[in-house]
């Protein structure tokens, strides 16, 4: 999200499913698709099979997508940006890129600030005190008419591609298996079935997942495949684009409506405290084309927020009080949940919920996460399962050795139902909003989250209207149209969030034209207003729910193009657009670039884009009018040069985990890990030396289970019933160690012991002129539950996050193993 | 001809029968020509999607229960939808697995509280749940939210209590727990997204 928004201007999987079937090449690189998204893994399957494609997999482990794969290179964990990095430099130095769509459809041309410089690892602008940047200086260079400066000719020393190709040339060959471990002749020989895509009929997609998130430099992993992307000329292509498989069934979901910290539904954003004034709120965020001619679709906000802010207070939102603005809580700074649970562990909150979420389990360093539950004055659980979580306060002996007494939180447990006994949608990875139905009721008094959210509310907005108390005015006002107050239905919410009309709503160019009339459910979100007249709770939503009816539960597979676009099928997000930035699939004039896999096109006779797909650009938009396929951008293209979107820097640069094995940084040894991660007091001094802990860590999932759910499931309680670590034979050589034998495993926060798997799926690699050894540290156990107790994996996990995102850096820490 | 699922499964269920016993030479009397039948012929059918990762499986699920006002319905059996365009009809071993995590015997049935310093859950009703959480929410509120900041400007945050949520939650849950949470101020709020 974090990274693609930047590049792109949406933060989601951009093709689908089935359409990887549709490519030539498939890299899975930072995931484990076979092991963690098996039925979706059957279209790589199914594009070697019928595609002829090539699959390729760079993963530290041999894992069983790699078992599969056409050809497999290793990699230490957390070195990907200079892999990807040698990529890019390969493929400039070999000049494989597809020229025309990177000259028209990325920022290559244009011209950066004079002032903007990297050096010796750090960009200009840097504040040693704060870790972090002053990035006035990473921007275009503007002309007198406000548009950004380009160079067409590409030959200007500070256009994009100058200044990329030049940030690159560093990542040679031998400099990036000097970092990565992937010997050379590999790593050049993945550039070389990648590079092969570069032409306009052939396509390479990307598949990643927690294996690129999960590191200090997350974001910045995700962002360099992107502009590997860019330089291929595959976004918007059937069978090209980035495939972010996310890790739960509605991750996409709960991400689109905006429940983090900062976020408001459709990806609209919180204000932050500085920004008093309602129209600079919306001026900041309405952004205008940078070039001319562009949609730079974020103009419309005003437009989503009126709606949204008209679904939430109803009357009581007038353009007076400016559609209570101040109603809405302001920032003055992110609130993630590693800044939470420091604030926590510092004795600075009360109360916290977890509703369907184990964070005991889930986050890392669990004697820090356990510590900080300690100090609340209560905790609420939801969840249709017995979580960890909801027993921090028990001893469990040696898994969770606590003392109930010394605990003083008050801890309420309520049950929830689960899938199968709610109706509602999930969006899966793909963005398509599926509807489900209730096939039986839940167990006991279980009851569903919408209705124990509505019966906590109610009777908090009872209290304040008998007793008064702190800024009441949204709590009473908060419109609750519902039928059955206390619980709302699926049906109903679903359709708040596709948005109606408040008021007869006409086309601007002909006001006699009724678009919707007062009372319908808008058929998207085109028709919404920014003047009270429309109600819609989340924008990019709207059409799920229309006057035709709930799209989500359509049910038709038919795929007329064979492409796999099945548009019929349910409801993807926007617009139900199943490939974003489509119009990039055909070249400047409108003609496809492969005519074998023509998505969308320009109809010469209707004058229109029309095909496959929803055009993810206006459908009038005549080709030579110039208007670039990235909508939400305000150049229209895509950014190679990420601007000011990223904490740590335009360009993605490696940067060490924080937790080095080699404790250096090969191409600048003076700035080693993230300087622009953020990191606690105390946290730094918890990171561990590789003199101490000598071997990588890394968290992953195993097939037969979910995350911390399955231990309560009967089958993959017996699939997999007890704890174990994946060692290396050299290490497990080294170190005495025989399959089966009890080790444990230390990092500079805890430990844990566990059954040792010795394997040949996890080579020792050749670092920087020393061997590293890896140690695969599957999730799933902790004390609750069906399968053997065993301990939390995040026992040993490091308390630090990307830069961006506060993702923690589950994938690459510091270990030392030893026979139990 | 169009044949429903469960149409197809009747027609099934008779013609294996029938033929199998006929091969086996069976002259059926009264009493044996009761053959058992097919489990899922007297289930209802419902569509739904795997709650696991995100690739979004298409499910069907079978369910007993006669639909009477007090008679419980469960189900019995899960399997992959073969209309579903992504996963047709297959799943992995979780996603077969799902009915355990239905009928788990770790599933919660009832509010409980676990009292400061104790070591026991204790069983209370959703009314003194809902009336005990309520109270202390609005306590914290009100000693803690904060409407201007020293400086003057208005932030109507609430920053001692947080919320996670649960990305496992419809997209309906979810909308109304967005709804909820930032009216009452809340900033410390987040989903798996972030992890």
């Amino acid at each position: 999200m974090a990274s693609l928004a930047p590049t792109f201007g949406r933060g989601a999987m951009t093709n689908h499913w089935v359409d990887i079937k549709n490519a030539n090449v498939i890299v899975v690189m930072g995931g484990n698709a076979a092991e963690a998204h098996p039925c979706g893994f059957k279209w790589v399957t199914e594009a070697k099979a019928h595609n002829k494609a090539k699959f390729i997999v760079v993963d530290p482990r041999f894992t069983r997508s790699a078992s599969v794969a056409d050809y497999y290179a290793p990699i230490r964990s957390g070195t990907d940006i200079a892999f990807l990095g040698g990529l890019i430099n390969y493929l400039l130095a070999h000049d494989k890129i597809q020229h025309e769509y990177v000259k028209k459809y990325s920022d290559a041309t244009f011209l950066v600030n004079g002032d903007y410089q990297f050096d010796d690892g750090l960009f200009s602008g840097y504040d040693k005190g704060k870790r972090s940047y002053d990035k006035t200086s990473w921007s275009y260079q503007k002309g007198a008419d406000g548009f950004v400066l380009a160079d067409e000719t590409l030959q200007d020393p500070r256009c994009v591609f100058n200044l990329m190709k030049q940030h690159y040339s560093r990542y040679t060959p031998e400099m990036v298996s000097r970092i990565t471990g992937t010997p050379e002749a590999q790593f050049l020989h993945v550039c070389e079935m990648i590079a092969a895509t570069a032409v306009p009929d052939k396509t390479t997609t990307f598949l990643y997942a927690l294996g690129w998130t999960q590191h200090s430099i997350g974001s910045q992993n995700i962002r360099t495949m992107a502009m590997v992307q860019i330089l291929l000329g595959n976004m918007g292509m059937a069978g090209g684009g980035i495939n972010a498989l996310r890790g739960h069934s509605n991750i996409q979901g709960l991400t689109d409506l905006g429940l983090l910290s900062n976020m408001l539904p459709g990806y609209m954003t919180l204000a932050g405290e500085k920004e008093q004034d309602f129209a600079t709120y919306l001026d900041k965020r309405a952004l205008k084309p940078l070039r001319p001619g562009q949609m730079s679709y974020w103009q419309n906000y005003p437009k989503f927020h009126v709606s949204l802010m008209k679904s939430w207070y109803g009357d009581a939102a007038t353009k007076e009080n400016n559609w209570c603005f101040d109603w809405l809580p302001k920032l003055d700074k992110v609130y993630d949940v590693l800044q939470v649970f420091e604030l926590m562990h510092q004795g600075k909150m009360n109360g916290y919920f977890a509703q369907g979420f184990n964070p005991l389990a889930s986050f890392p360093n669990k004697a820090k996460i356990g510590g900080a539950l300690a100090k609340l004055k209560y905790l609420v659980v939801i969840d249709p399962l017995a979580t960890e979580t909801s027993e921090f306060w028990k001893n469990f002996g040696e898994f969770n050795d606590v003392d109930s007494s010394k605990i003083q939180t008050e801890v309420f447990r309520l049950p929830s139902t689960c899938f199968a006994e709610e109706d509602g949608s999930l969006v899966s990875s793909s963005r398509v909003l599926q509807w489900h139905f209730k096939g039986a009721d839940a167990p006991g008094e279980a009851r569903g989250d919408a209705e124990i959210m509505s019966g906590l509310f109610l009777k908090l907005r009872e209290m304040y209207k008998q007793e008064g108390g702190a800024f009441p005015d949204p709590i009473l006002n908060l419109s609750w149209p519902y039928k059955i107050p206390d619980s709302p239905s699926s049906e109903e919410l679903a359709k708040e969030f596709n948005g109606k009309a408040l008021a007869d709503i006409v086309d601007p160019k002909d006001p006699t034209k009724v678009l919707a009339k007062a009372g319908e459910q808008l058929a998207g979100f085109a028709l919404l207003r920014d003047d009270g007249s429309t109600a819609c709770g989340c924008w990019i939503f709207s059409g799920a729910w229309s006057q035709a009816g709930n799209l989500m539960a359509r049910r038709d597979n038919a795929d007329p193009s064979g492409l796999g676009n099945t548009l019929n099928w349910a409801f993807a997000w926007p617009a139900n657009r199943r490939i974003l930035y489509n119009r990039a699939s055909c070249d400047p004039s409108g003609k496809p670039w492969d005519a074998k896999r023509t998505v969308i096109s320009w109809n010469t006779k209707e004058n229109k884009w029309a095909g496959m797909d929803i055009p993810d650009i206006r459908p009038d938009a005549v080709p030579d009018e110039n208007v670039g396929p990235f909508i939400m951008n305000p150049e229209g293209v895509a950014r190679l040069f990420a601007v000011d979107k990223m904490a740590e820097g335009p360009f993605p640069e490696h940067y060490e985990p924080f937790e080095t094995p080699i404790g250096t940084n090969p191409l600048h040894p003076n700035v080693i890990s993230n300087p622009a991660a953020r990191v606690f007091k105390g946290d730094m001094e918890a990171f561990g030396k590789a003199k101490e802990f000598p071997y990588v860590g890394t968290t992953y999932r195993l097939t037969e289970h979910f995350h911390f759910w399955t231990k309560h499931t009967r089958i993959s309680a017996i699939l997999q019933p007890e704890q174990f670590v994946e060692i290396g034979e050299e290490l497990a050589q080294a170190k005495g160690i025989k399959a089966g034998d009890k080790v444990k495993v230390t990092s500079n926060r805890g430990f844990i012991k566990a059954v040792a798997v010795v394997t040949k799926r996890i080579k020792t690699l050749n670092v920087n002129g020393q061997q590293v050894h890896t140690v695969g540290i599957p999730i799933h156990w902790g004390f609750k539950g069906l399968a053997k107790n065993g301990y939390i994996a995040n026992t040993l996990t490091p308390y630090v996050g990307d830069a961006n995102t506060q993702t923690p850096e589950f994938k690459s820490f510091l270990v030392n193993v030893e026979k139990a | 001809m169009k044949v429903t699922r469960r149409q197809f499964f009747k027609i099934c269920t008779a013609s294996l029968g029938g033929s199998s016993l006929a091969l086996m030479g069976y002259a059926p009397t009264e009493a044996l020509a009761e053959i058992r039948n097919f489990k899922l012929e007297r289930t209802t059918e419902t569509r739904n999607t795997c709650p696991y990762c995100s690739v979004g499986c298409g499910l069907l699920m079978y369910s007993m229960g006669d639909k009477a006002k007090n008679a419980k319905s469960t189900i019995i059996h899960i399997e992959g939808d073969p209309d579903h365009p992504v996963n047709r009809g297959t799943l992995c071993p979780k996603g077969a697995g799902l009915l355990d995590f239905v009928h788990s015997p770790s599933r919660l049935k009832y509010p409980e509280v676990r009292e400061a310093g104790t070591s026991e859950w204790k069983r209370i009703s959703w009314d003194d749940a809902f009336t005990r959480i309520a109270k202390l929410m609005k306590a914290d509120r009100d000693s803690n939210f904060v409407a201007k900041t020293a400086d003057g400007l208005t932030v109507n945050r609430w920053l001692s209590t947080g919320f996670l949520a649960a990305s496992a939650s419809s997209n309906e849950s979810g909308y109304l727990t967005q709804k909820i949470v930032r009216n009452l101020g809340i900033l410390a709020f987040d989903n798996q997204a972030r992890v």
